[in-house]
């Protein structure tokens, strides 16, 4: 005890055994998440892909076509700005902008938080469009049924080589602008051969949300991962 | 990568910690990185100094434990080190190997008082 003031003295280090992840309550989250989005019905995607590679006119073009037949609503993921967001209210759809400051990814409470406002219908489809970054959102679970990756003819198309998490982790790889093919030096099948190396279970689309070419084939694919069979 | 965010979630399950078990510093951190994670460690030791600056782990010893990759190989049946994301099989040259180790994050232990 000590003479000052009869505390029992500086208080003894201990050892806690914690052995938890990290990542813990964003991986509980997402599993809320996913129940929620499966109790509802409800396809959910996370799109990803650098800044630049055409995920909103993916977006819009994809809303626009299926806007007769499929409710889809739209979680917009950006550092800064409701710029996409607009676009997409834009085509009519329901969208809810997440700004995530100097944050490089979305997380599984935004999510939430996004559904909150959002309220998507049972047996739509919601599209979450991630902060365009090859390399953050890879490991944050956010609880969507599929990760889509995203990657325009006029990148590398080594991009699965160089950013390996990313497109392990993705279930399906969208090519896009294969419409200005005749102009660049990327070569779609070097390109899927390298996302086969890093995964070969990866589906593989090439498309042009500009042209339209491609696109029914990515609706098609939509429409047989609804859980409830398509109208 | 994301190693501020790591940071973050590190520090919101120790102030929880804190809470639960009632201690208020955290002297020493350890910590099981996976060598496959992604993750920079330099950058997760900076990030974590910067994020813990007025918090219950102000200056605590950071130790991390890196576990070495392996991997499985279904056509060979057999498990592998594994260096990379991209290594093949050094028995059929097959590329898409199934990750057994190597991807974890995790707090391991605390000593705090």
């Amino acid at each position: 005890m000590c003479s000052t003031c009869g505390c029992t003295g500086p208080a003894e280090n201990r050892l806690i055994r914690l052995q938890r992840d990290i990542l813990a309550s964003n991986d509980a989250q997402a599993q809320n998440n996913r129940r929620w989005f499966s109790r509802q019905d409800i396809l959910a995607l996370n799109l990803l892909s650098s800044p630049g590679s055409g995920k909103t006119s993916l977006l819009t073009r994809t809303v626009e076509d299926l806007k007769n037949v499929l409710h889809i609503s739209v979680i917009e993921g950006d550092q800064a700005t409701a710029r996409d967001a607009q676009r997409i209210r834009a085509t009519g759809a329901n969208a809810v902008q997440v700004n995530t400051g100097t944050g490089c990814h979305l997380d599984a409470r935004q999510i939430r938080q996004a559904l909150d406002q959002l309220r998507p219908p049972p047996a739509s489809i919601v599209f979450i469009e991630n902060v365009g970054n090859l390399v953050c959102p890879a490991a944050f679970d956010l609880g969507e049924r599929f990760k889509v990756a995203l990657l325009s003819v006029t990148e590398g198309e080594d991009k699965p080589l160089k950013y390996p998490a990313l497109f392990q982790a993705a279930d399906v790889l969208l090519i896009n602008k294969i419409d200005l093919l005749p102009h660049v030096t990327f070569s779609p099948a070097r390109c899927i051969d390298y996302a086969l190396r890093v995964n070969p279970r990866i589906t593989v689309l090439q498309l042009s949300a500009h042209s339209g070419e491609g696109m029914a084939a990515w609706y098609r694919w939509l429409r047989k991962n609804l859980p409830l069979a398509a109208p | 990568m994301h190693e501020m965010a790591l940071c973050a979630a590190i520090l919101e399950q120790l102030e929880e910690q804190a809470r639960a078990q009632n201690f208020q510093y955290v002297k020493q951190l350890w910590l099981e990185i996976g060598s496959l994670s992604g993750v920079d460690t330099e950058a997760l030791r900076f990030g974590f100094e910067l994020a813990c600056r007025g918090t219950l782990a102000e200056g605590a010893r950071i130790h991390i434990e890196h576990t070495p990759g392996r991997g499985w190989c279904p056509h060979c049946q057999a498990e592998m080190p594994l260096n990379s994301l991209l290594e093949a099989c050094p028995g059929c040259a097959g590329y898409g190997l199934e990750i057994t180790a190597g991807k974890a994050l995790r707090i391991k232990q605390l000593e705090v008082n």
